[in-house]
């Protein structure tokens, strides 16, 4: 069973350790996977079988079926991995931010926009 | 013998591969980003050097969970970028100084720092956007290369005291190579940012510009803060800074700053560029 999450006291912050690894591992490795373009097409043409491949538990499967990054984070999802499951859809760093900060993106640029002053 | 001429270092954000395929350079989303790296470029072309030590971290290409080095140094002929997944051009291979490669390995581990050694390694966006921003002309690329690759995606993260000295080590390992190689280090990644969780697009002007500071003359300074007071002041992902660390740790004389920039935003990141001159 993969070790018991910690609070590292960093809020809003997750940190990517051995718990969440063992937790995310069926998750990571099949984004992992969509380093390939020949896998990308493989889980767009069927994603639910693509997802029964790498063994993904229920609530990593209905994380993906929903497109929700914090829903994957909770999962054990690590976010350098996770780009490459966004990307198939043309999401960049910029929309992942907007979705978990529950922002518009056209606010979130604003945001970033605002932390050069 | 070998000479370390200086030090390089620069964000290595993804999207900066589709600016430079796209010529976006004088965009005004892009210039203030761009406007640095000509004072780099003419540093280069001064000081001509012929290897180039580039210390990055994977983002998954090279590298997955199922063997995750903490510190791993290239020893190949050639190294080849590939597909990351998201659409960034490819760029063409690399050639690498496998001798000044086992020199470096045989160096740190008599030094009690053990790396993992890889006769075959992609280079992800994180070593290849560098090479690109510094040596924009065409291929092939002018200098050969050794990849160091640290490991910031899975804590526990090597240490910033243990980065600055595993640099240090890869600097007098350097420095002790019998050929006559003209020698850069370039440190990748960073400044502040954050990908993950709701605070993400978390930004900190004022410690990156205290870090781009400190790490010219006194880098023991940053080397004092524990990996989570980096996630907690650089954001989750600027813990990358530790790429800096080791670079700097590697000019073993007196650093001086030949040049700077820093500017936020570029997609998520707050950017920094310094050049740094090893001065004897």
């Amino acid at each position: 069973m993969p070790g018991k999450a910690r609070d590292y006291g960093i809020p809003g912050t997750p940190i990517f350790d051995g718990a969440q690894a063992q937790k995310g591992y069926a998750l990571n490795k099949m984004c992992y996977s969509f380093n390939s373009a020949a896998n990308r097409e493989e889980f767009q043409r069927d994603e639910e079988s693509y997802c029964a491949k790498y063994g993904l538990s229920p609530a990593q499967r209905s994380a993906i079926r929903n497109r929700n990054v914090l829903e994957l984070i909770a999962a054990g999802g690590n976010v350098y991995y996770l780009a490459k499951f966004a990307g198939i859809f043309g999401l960049n760093v910029q929309d992942i931010g907007a979705q978990q900060t529950g922002m518009s993106v056209e606010q979130f640029r604003q945001k970033l926009l605002d932390a050069a002053r | 013998m070998a000479k370390i001429l200086g030090g390089l270092t620069t964000s290595h954000i993804p999207l900066i591969g589709k600016a430079i395929a796209q010529d976006l350079r004088n965009e005004p989303y892009w210039q203030p980003f761009f406007k640095g790296f000509p004072a780099a470029h003419e540093w280069l072309r001064k000081v001509k050097p012929d290897v180039a030590v580039v210390v990055y971290n994977d983002h998954g290409l090279n590298f997955f969970l199922d063997k995750m080095p903490t510190f791993a140094i290239g020893a190949a002929a050639e190294y080849r970028n590939a597909d990351e997944g998201w659409g960034i051009p490819t760029l063409p291979p690399f050639r690498g100084e496998p001798d000044l490669s086992w020199h470096i390995i045989e160096s740190v581990v008599a030094e009690e720092f053990d790396p993992v050694t890889c006769q075959e390694m992609l280079v992800d966006h994180g070593f290849t956007l560098p090479m690109k921003l510094f040596w924009p002309g065409d291929e092939p690329w002018p200098v050969r290369v050794v990849p160091v690759s640290v490991n910031t995606v899975q804590h526990p993260l090597p240490t910033p005291a243990r980065c600055l000295k595993f640099g240090q080590a890869i600097g007098r390992a350097i420095a002790s190579y019998p050929e006559d190689l003209r020698v850069v280090v370039i440190g990748t990644g960073g400044l502040s940012h954050q990908l993950d969780g709701t605070r993400a697009g978390f930004i900190n002007k004022e410690f990156d510009l205290m870090c781009m500071d400190k790490i010219v003359a006194e880098p023991q300074e940053l080397a004092r803060y524990s990996t989570l007071d980096l996630v907690r002041l650089a954001g989750a992902q600027g813990v990358e800074l530790v790429n800096w660390l080791v670079a700097r740790g590697a000019l073993t004389g007196s650093v001086g700053k030949v040049h700077s920039n820093y500017h936020i935003p570029i997609s998520n990141t707050a950017t920094g560029l310094l050049v740094l001159e090893n001065r004897g």
